[in-house]
């Protein structure tokens, strides 16, 4: 396909490996910030190829990982009353959340359906009028706008039967958080490419002078991921921290204005729960004035079936009494290993932190490499 | 005719546009059923059917399997759950080296489901049946509750004669046979998913569904035995790759450049985030053959309709730490996951 | 969450402002996708998709002229960057605007 095969090259991803060897004179850590990089990373063996001069932490962009577990599980009890059905992105629906995941929930008899686009759930909406469809809203400020305009066809159409749980994250306060900790290991950031197709990456110059961090907006693909590596490495060898676009054919500086007024009208910043790191200040989006009444929390609480919810609407209370140290290990912290809860309370099937609930989280990864190469020590 | 009443018991009246729960009670009705269209559809006179089939004196070495079919939607661009119950089935035999001779059929019915729509899938699985060369000599039919079935569900069970000589098996494997595709991955699941879902995609993408007995028999004509065939249904190529590790302690290795991939499941896979690897076929399946006989097998297989576009997608290797490798684009060997039930679409 | 695919703008359908849809290619299959955010997009242009949606236009100038700049780095350069290092663009002033006005 145009514009992929081309940055799949293993012609210039191996002359683009040849250099970052032949500039960098230490091993540098790098951290890639979106899960959509991590998985093209591991997909295409880049890290791999790197691992002897490049160190890749993986960042928490995966918002599949990051949306708190409460809200998937609030969404399992949801879908179980008849006039509802919970649509969501198809990786949300394995993940568990503390009690149980929404395959399951469907399994017990709910009503789940995966789509590939929110607009998809309005089109079900408007096709089923005695359904109540929710969409569970989550990603980063590349997501947001699909369900921003979700809502306003909703509002347009009239429908009283869509709604949306917003768990909706934005990338750059984490990488605040993780990069204010002083001992984060993280020389340079891969900042997320698509997140910046929106948003723009003007906001990451006082990132990248405040922590002292190269930040590289990066693509995807393994020739895009080798150039993101080989800039930051340059920056790193020469003493810099600026940003850089190695993104050029999707980012512009200012983002996408279209893009940017549609989250600026549905959505207003909040602060936020991220499942393993704990609140982010203005680490998410909520929805604002009158769009408000789109709100899943809202109507399934005060208005629709208020006896039959259980009542953790509006405050989702946080209880989590356990060891999990994902904080630790997305900063490069802690190796997955040394996590007091790694293999005995927290694995794949049921995940405390981040990095254990997708493929790509590196304790998931440490897990499967472990557990069935146990003399084995993963790089 | 004056028209029913909602008195017990209901009438009897038989509109003859949705299947009931009545047609399956026995009696008249269900007797009806069976008689004026069940078994006229599928090519089935009356005074063949007993309660049980006779197979004859065969003298022949006989191969049998079973499989149930649901599928969501019950018609799907490529196929529908007719077609899929007899090619699945007769797949099944072949892949183990034997050709379909005798079917069953098994019919479960939601009430209310339209009889065109039972009458098409008959159709569709009296063609079927007709292409491989196969009667279905005995059935049985169940009418069951709104709810306690999607629709329709079917049940095939294949009796097949063995060729002289038939694959050994996974067990029997070395380091340096050839793995073979005998067709483009993934072509089924993306073609259902993509009209379960409503998905839009233009054109819509079809399913493979097909026999492969044709390109089986071709092999066997040469002769050439593979070690191993496995047609690549649910979990797709990684679930065949995966048991033939596991079976025969040794690993398997594919090169991704090598896998033949249609442009359709290319560019839906990317948009959804798929791997085609994952993704099942219902007309394709996975050969290990000996290297000296991997270039007339790959004649023999190009030779036939249904595996005209047979490619060489990897070999079997000495196991290491993991049972199967991909070499990616950027020439490196990856371990392949094993697949966590039915591919969902991603968007991270 | 990051999963957006380049894809071929065939046709329009719909010029809308918040319905506004066209129809684009991705491989072998076509689909129609929401376009309220790059409504200046022509068609044979590349737009990005993410779920559904049109993100942004694909600026196939920048594409082409990084492939190019990769394509004739010298065997021995010592730096990638040279011939043209146009394709990186220089950090941008200063300035903490975000997306959303906090």
């Amino acid at each position: 396909m145009r514009f992929l095969n081309e940055f799949r090259d293993p012609g210039l991803a191996t002359r683009l490996i040849r250099d970052i060897r032949r500039m960098a004179t230490r091993r540098w850590t790098l951290m890639e910030v979106c899960g959509g990089q991590t998985h093209s990373l591991l997909r295409h063996g880049v890290d791999a190829e790197l691992n002897d001069v490049i160190e890749m932490i993986h960042g928490p962009g995966c918002p599949v990982c990051v949306t708190r577990s409460d809200a998937i599980d609030w969404l399992a009890q949801l879908c179980q009353l008849p006039p509802v059905l919970v649509t969501s992105f198809g990786d949300m629906l394995r993940v568990p959340g503390d009690r149980d995941c929404l395959l399951n929930a469907r399994a017990a008899g709910g009503q789940v359906r995966a789509v590939y686009s929110p607009l998809d759930a309005v089109r079900i909406a408007q096709e089923t009028p005695d359904l109540q469809v929710v969409f569970f809203a989550v990603g980063f400020e590349t997501t947001a706008p699909a369900t921003a305009l979700a809502a306003l066809q909703a509002e347009r159409l009239g429908l009283e039967n869509f709604s949306l749980l917003v768990e909706h994250v934005r990338v750059l306060p984490a990488m605040e958080m993780l990069a204010a900790a002083t001992d984060c290991r993280v020389d340079g950031f891969l900042a997320a490419g698509h997140v910046c197709t929106v948003t723009g990456f003007e906001a990451y110059a006082d990132f990248a002078s405040r922590f002292r961090r190269p930040t590289v907006v990066t693509g995807f693909e393994p020739v895009d991921l080798l150039w993101g590596i080989l800039h930051c490495v340059r920056q790193l060898e020469a003493g810099q921290s600026e940003v850089v676009n190695a993104y050029t054919r999707a980012v512009q500086i200012t983002g996408n204005r279209a893009a940017r007024d549609l989250l600026d009208r549905v959505y207003e910043v909040v602060d936020k729960e991220w499942r393993g790191l704990g609140t982010v200040p203005g680490g998410g989006l909520g929805l604002r004035e009158p769009y408000r009444r789109f709100c899943a929390r809202r109507r399934f609480t005060q208005t629709l079936l208020p006896s039959a919810v259980p009542p953790v609407a509006t405050e989702l209370p946080i209880h989590r009494p356990n060891r999990c140290r994902a904080g630790d290990v997305l900063v490069g912290r802690l190796k997955p290993t040394a996590c007091p809860e790694f293999a005995t309370a927290c694995r794949p099937e049921s995940p405390l932190g981040a990095p254990m609930v997708s493929d790509e989280g590196a304790c998931a990864a440490y897990f499967r490499y472990s557990s069935s190469h146990a003399t084995h020590e993963p790089g | 005719m004056t028209e029913p009443t909602l008195s017990c018991p209901s009438p009897a009246r038989d509109d003859g546009e949705r299947i009931t729960l009545a047609h399956g009670e026995g009696g008249r009705r269900m007797r009806r059923l069976l008689q004026e269209r069940i078994l006229p559809t599928l090519g089935i006179t009356v005074g063949d059917s007993a309660d049980a089939a006779s197979l004859g004196n065969v003298g022949q070495s006989l191969a049998m399997t079973t499989d149930g079919y649901v599928v969501s939607p019950l018609f799907f661009p490529g196929g529908d759950i007719g077609k899929l119950a007899v090619f699945g089935t007769a797949n099944d035999l072949a892949v183990s080296g034997a050709a379909v001779r005798w079917l069953s059929l098994g019919l479960i019915i939601e009430e209310g489901l339209a009889w065109s729509l039972l009458e098409a899938v008959l159709k569709s699985i009296a063609e079927a049946a007709r292409l491989v060369g196969a009667p279905i000599v005995t059935g049985d039919t169940k009418v069951v509750p709104r709810g306690a079935a999607d629709q329709l569900f079917l049940t095939t069970t294949g009796v097949g004669e063995l060729f002289p000589v038939v694959p050994p098996g996974p067990t029997a494997l070395r380091p340096g046979d050839v793995l073979i595709a005998s067709g483009p991955i993934g072509c089924h699941g993306v073609a259902v998913m993509a009209a379960r879902e409503r998905m839009g995609f233009l054109p819509p993408p079809t399913s493979d569904c097909a026999s492969l007995l044709p390109a089986v028999a071709a092999m066997f004509a040469k002769p050439i035995v593979p070690r191993a065939i496995r047609d690549a249904t649910r979990g797709g190529t990684a679930a065949v790759l995966h048991e033939w590790a596991e079976l025969s302690g040794l690993a398997m290795r594919v090169d991704e450049s090598q896998l033949p991939i249609t442009p359709e499941v290319a560019g839906v896979c990317e948009l959804l985030g798929l791997d085609p690897l994952h993704v099942a076929g219902e007309g394709m399946m996975l050969l290990a053959v000996s290297p000296e006989q991997a270039d007339a097998a790959l004649e023999a297989l190009r030779g036939t309709e249904v595996a005209r576009f047979a490619q060489p997608i990897g070999e079997v290797i000495p196991r290491r730490l993991s049972p199967v490798l991909v070499r990616r684009g950027l020439g490196r060997e990856l371990p392949l996951d094993e697949p966590l039930g039915a591919p969902l679409p991603r968007i991270c | 969450m990051c999963l957006a695919v380049p894809g071929k703008l065939i046709r329009w359908i719909d010029r809308d402002p918040v319905a506004g849809m066209a129809e684009i290619e991705f491989g072998g299959v076509r689909r129609p996708c929401h376009m309220a955010c790059v409504p200046e997009a022509r068609e044979g242009d590349y737009v990005i998709v993410h779920a559904g949606i049109a993100l942004t236009l694909l600026d196939q100038r920048q594409a082409d002229r990084l492939l190019a700049d990769l394509e004739s780095i010298p065997e021995n350069s010592t730096s990638p960057f040279a011939p043209s290092s146009a394709a990186i663009q220089p950090p941008p002033p200063g300035g903490t605007r975000n997306a959303l006005s906090e």
